[in-house]
């Protein structure tokens, strides 16, 4: 059963330099909650493995700002211009990856996989360095598996077990994050007694969910 | 008709009825707006849904590939990273339609970041013209100051390597094919002297060269 606890208590479980994915899409979707009192605590040298940056005042480029980060990977960082000065002046390391490969490496990290094998990113930049393997004669990029410290997710609804309910275009990243990290926080709007979700409607088996934070 | 309709208006009539199209920001999300009559498609946002359509209602979980608020149209459906690039990667997509940096005569295309200058990251694009079944460059022929973008071979980190089909241009149409760059169609009162003179790369002209029909 997951644990139900304050934002305050779920800082216990976020230290310094810790590896955190942190779920959402241009801010939509996003533990807004859990950033904010990332950003009250402090945490700093931090790792942040998520699809983008957000904005300077709205979702995980608040950590940004607040210089929190010491390591981003992350698909895009366009929207957010505090990320891109602090990468030219490299205070802080940025890993751009292709959106699609950033989504397998984390589900094959909470799949046990090793990787995954993708054509993208072949005669790019995003293959310097990395092993591509010839499948029946077509060649793919071997992008290995992606895990975390802590998985920082959103959610709409909760029952008490954990199980969790996303709605419409804030799901993204948030259901594989919560596969692939030590600990998983998951902040929702609203928390429901165990029997009132449907099995059926499910969509992140409350398993892989650690604690649960109302936001 | 100014440059971006008349781009955007030509680019709709390479979709079929049943379509399953992802397009990107500014004149590729036009095309929407100019669809032949009796032809239907639908959209993918690589967010996470298909359906994308007007915004009826602003709702903070629902936005589109660029954080913009959106819509979903009935029968759309939601689902995680991980399942939209499923969509995408695995040839699910019938065409995507993006704008372009720089294209050259092998199909190359660069259109993610500006060494030292702009860096916003690849975001979903290098899977998206990996995996969709057609790729169409849609984009003004010429850049600022008359820059030529339609070159021999691009300059700029690529995208990805011999990806795209067709280029759509306010002057005219090429197909990418594998002896090269097909003039198949003139923009109304283009000549191919303006074609010539704009464009870098090697063309041949095809017999069949025709004047664009926008109504």
């Amino acid at each position: 059963m997951a644990k139900v606890i304050s934002a305050d208590q779920a800082m216990d479980h976020i230290n310094d330099a810790a590896v955190v994915m942190i779920g959402g899409f241009l801010a939509c979707g996003t533990p807004e909650t859990l950033i904010d009192g990332m950003v009250q605590k402090g945490v700093k040298n931090l790792t942040v493995i998520a699809n983008d940056s957000g904005f300077p005042d709205k979702g995980i480029g608040k950590l940004v700002v607040a210089q929190q980060v010491k390591k981003l990977v992350a698909t895009h960082i366009g929207t957010n211009p505090e990320t891109g000065k602090q990468m030219n002046a490299k205070t802080m390391e940025v890993v751009l990856v292709p959106q699609g490969t950033l989504a397998e490496q984390i589900r094959a990290g909470g799949a046990g996989l090793g990787g995954v094998l993708t054509p993208t990113g072949i005669g790019t930049v995003v293959a310097e360095g990395k092993q591509t393997v010839v499948v029946d004669g077509k060649e793919f990029l071997l992008e290995k598996a992606v895990k975390a410290d802590v998985a920082l997710i959103k959610a709409y609804k909760a029952d008490e077990k954990g199980n969790l309910v996303f709605r419409k275009s804030a799901r993204n990243f948030n259901p594989m994050m919560a596969t692939a990290a030590e600990t998983v926080i998951a902040e929702v709007e609203t928390i429901v007694p165990v029997g009132q979700i449907d099995p059926d409607e499910v969509m992140l088996p409350g398993i892989f969910v650690d604690y649960l934070v109302k936001g | 008709m100014d440059n971006r309709t008349l781009i955007a208006k030509r680019v709709a009539q390479e979709f079929k009825d049943g379509d399953i199209v992802n397009l990107g920001i500014g004149i590729p999300t036009l095309a929407a707006n100019h669809l032949p009559s009796g032809v239907n498609i639908t959209l993918q946002s690589e967010n996470g849904f298909v359906g994308l359509g007007p915004v009826e209602e602003v709702d903070p979980d629902l936005t589109n590939a660029g954080g913009q608020p959106a819509g979903i149209l009935p029968g759309g459906a939601t689902f995680d990273s991980a399942t939209s690039f499923v969509i995408i990667r695995g040839g699910h997509v019938d065409a995507t339609v993006l704008g372009a940096l720089e294209v050259d005569q092998e199909g190359n295309l660069a259109n993610w970041m500006v060494p030292g200058k702009i860096v916003p990251g690849m975001g979903g694009a290098m899977d998206l013209v990996v995996g969709a079944k057609r790729v169409i460059v849609a984009m003004e022929h010429a850049g600022k100051g008359g820059a030529k973008k339609i070159l021999k071979k691009c300059a700029l980190p690529l995208t990805a390597v011999n990806v795209v089909d067709l280029i759509v241009t306010n002057l005219c149409v090429f197909e990418v094919t594998s002896k090269g760059l097909v003039l198949t169609e003139l923009a109304p009162g283009v000549t191919e002297a303006m074609v010539r003179e704009n464009t870098e790369a090697d063309y041949t002209v095809s017999a069949n060269c025709k004047e664009m029909q926008i109504s």
